[in-house]
């Protein structure tokens, strides 16, 4: 009963994230054209609407070309497992008070878990494609991934341990009685958020994708429907990232200064959407408005900055909390 | 009870590759295939590439970095049980934990000054 269940859970999320990812491209289209003072696509569908759609359709339609050098089994495994890793990560984040898949008591740490095996797809996909130029984004983004993967999760450290719980569930719920942690831990979202955009491979940390040097990174030579499922990871990575953010830092589905129980679930399902939808336009925000960064100050950044603003943050956390409790 | 909550999550694995090879395969029925032998050589801007395999050499900053987040890393493991009790412990583990923190932090002091850190 549980599997079928389950199995229908898995083909309505499908769908909904298939939905929000053609929302979101669209979205991307249209805010970088707002900041840059065009139009964006306006011509297929009222306000250029159908335009992602109509963009499914021709990357399905695509021919699917393997160059002979490449390695079949692997080249044909990383897409998936670029896709299925962030897509498993939804099964913990809860929408609403009592909407969500199901709550695990490591929940968090689950999904960092998924979040730190994307680095396999790429180095899959840059290592099956057999290219020059796939090889070296891949080797970068890896690089890149497993460096910002300690800030990352070093910087939530500090709700964790306010909240006692790794249950995203249970983390939410405290933000009602008390505050959002965005307020005691500032500078623990500063460095997430910072961090996040860096895992995802979003703008300006996208030098795996580089376009103006490694011509598309590790997926350069891939083509067609698995090439759209990259496409679908980056923005579903990002979906689960800022979810994250919302749930850890952001109070989920909850509305500051109101009796949060007297508000119908449904309205909380927006106040969830709404609040994650905020936090991707502030990605898409990041990726028009900075310039990328070169290698060498990526990882100095990562390693120089992130990680002992991190560590500190995470040391002033315990000392002000014992303090408090003593 | 802990199977049955991890459940959904091997569910979501393998129904969520499930779902892609569906999609791959409603691709497969639709797209064209006409491979030349052009077409099927690796990309390398125009030209044909230089040599047969792309399979060389690594800049050895890789791995240091790698070394690095291992390090990092197993600490992370180590505060994740730490934070969620860290309520009800009392104020010698937090001095030892930050005794702990703080000697990783020489580790990462020790990295930058030896240069492990930079990118030339």
């Amino acid at each position: 009963m549980d599997v079928i269940l389950g199995l229908l859970y898995v083909v309505i999320l499908f769908s909904l994230v298939a939905v929000q990812v053609l929302i979101l491209v669209f979205m991307e289209r249209k805010v970088s054209a707002w900041i840059q003072s065009r139009i964006g696509p306006n011509r297929v569908g009222p306000w250029g609407l159908l335009q992602t759609t109509a963009d499914i359709i021709k990357l399905i339609t695509k021919e699917n070309i393997r160059n002979i050098q490449s390695d079949k089994v692997i080249f044909f495994l990383a897409p998936i497992l670029a896709f299925v890793a962030p897509f498993a990560g939804f099964v913990t984040i809860p929408v609403a008070e009592n909407l969500g898949i199901q709550d695990l008591n490591m929940g968090a740490v689950y999904v960092f878990a998924l979040g730190s095996s994307m680095v396999f797809s790429v180095i899959w996909a840059g290592y099956g494609s057999n290219n020059r130029y796939a090889l070296i984004g891949a080797m970068r983004s890896a690089a890149q991934m497993i460096s910002y993967e300690i800030p990352l999760v070093t910087s939530v450290l500090g709700v964790f341990l306010i909240a006692g719980t790794l249950s995203m569930r249970e983390i939410v719920a405290l933000q009602e009685s008390g505050t959002w942690y965005v307020i005691y831990q500032p500078l623990g979202f500063i460095l997430f958020l910072v961090a996040a955009t860096a895992e995802a491979n979003r703008a300006p940390f996208d030098l795996p994708e580089a376009e103006s040097e490694l011509v598309a990174g590790f997926h350069t030579e891939y083509s067609g429907m698995k090439f759209a499922f990259f496409f679908l990871a980056e923005y579903t990575e990002m979906l689960v990232a800022c979810s994250l953010m919302t749930v850890l830092f952001l109070g989920g589905w909850l509305i500051p200064f109101v009796d949060n129980s007297q508000i119908p679930w449904w309205i909380h399902i927006f106040v969830f959407i709404f609040k994650v939808y905020s936090m991707i336009f502030l990605m898409m925000w990041f990726r028009w408005t900075f310039p990328r960064l070169r290698v060498d100050h990526l990882m100095q950044f990562g390693w120089k900055v992130l990680l002992p603003f991190a560590l500190v943050n995470l040391v002033v956390t315990g000392a002000v909390a014992l303090w408090l409790k003593s | 009870m802990l199977q049955q909550e991890y459940l959904y999550v091997l569910i979501f694995i393998l129904g969520g590759s499930a779902m892609v090879l569906v999609a791959m395969l409603a691709s497969w029925a639709l797209r064209p295939s006409k491979p030349s032998k052009a077409k099927l050589t690796p990309y390398e801007c125009g030209e044909l590439p230089a040599q047969a395999d792309s399979y060389f050499q690594f800049n050895i900053r890789y791995y240091l970095f790698a070394l690095l987040f291992v390090v990092f890393d197993v600490e992370v493991v180590f505060f994740i049980p730490l934070v969620k009790v860290f309520n009800s412990i009392p104020v010698v583990a937090f001095i030892e934990i930050t005794f702990f923190t703080v000697v990783l932090a020489f580790g990462l002091v020790y990295a930058w000054k030896k240069g492990a850190l930079e990118w030339e």
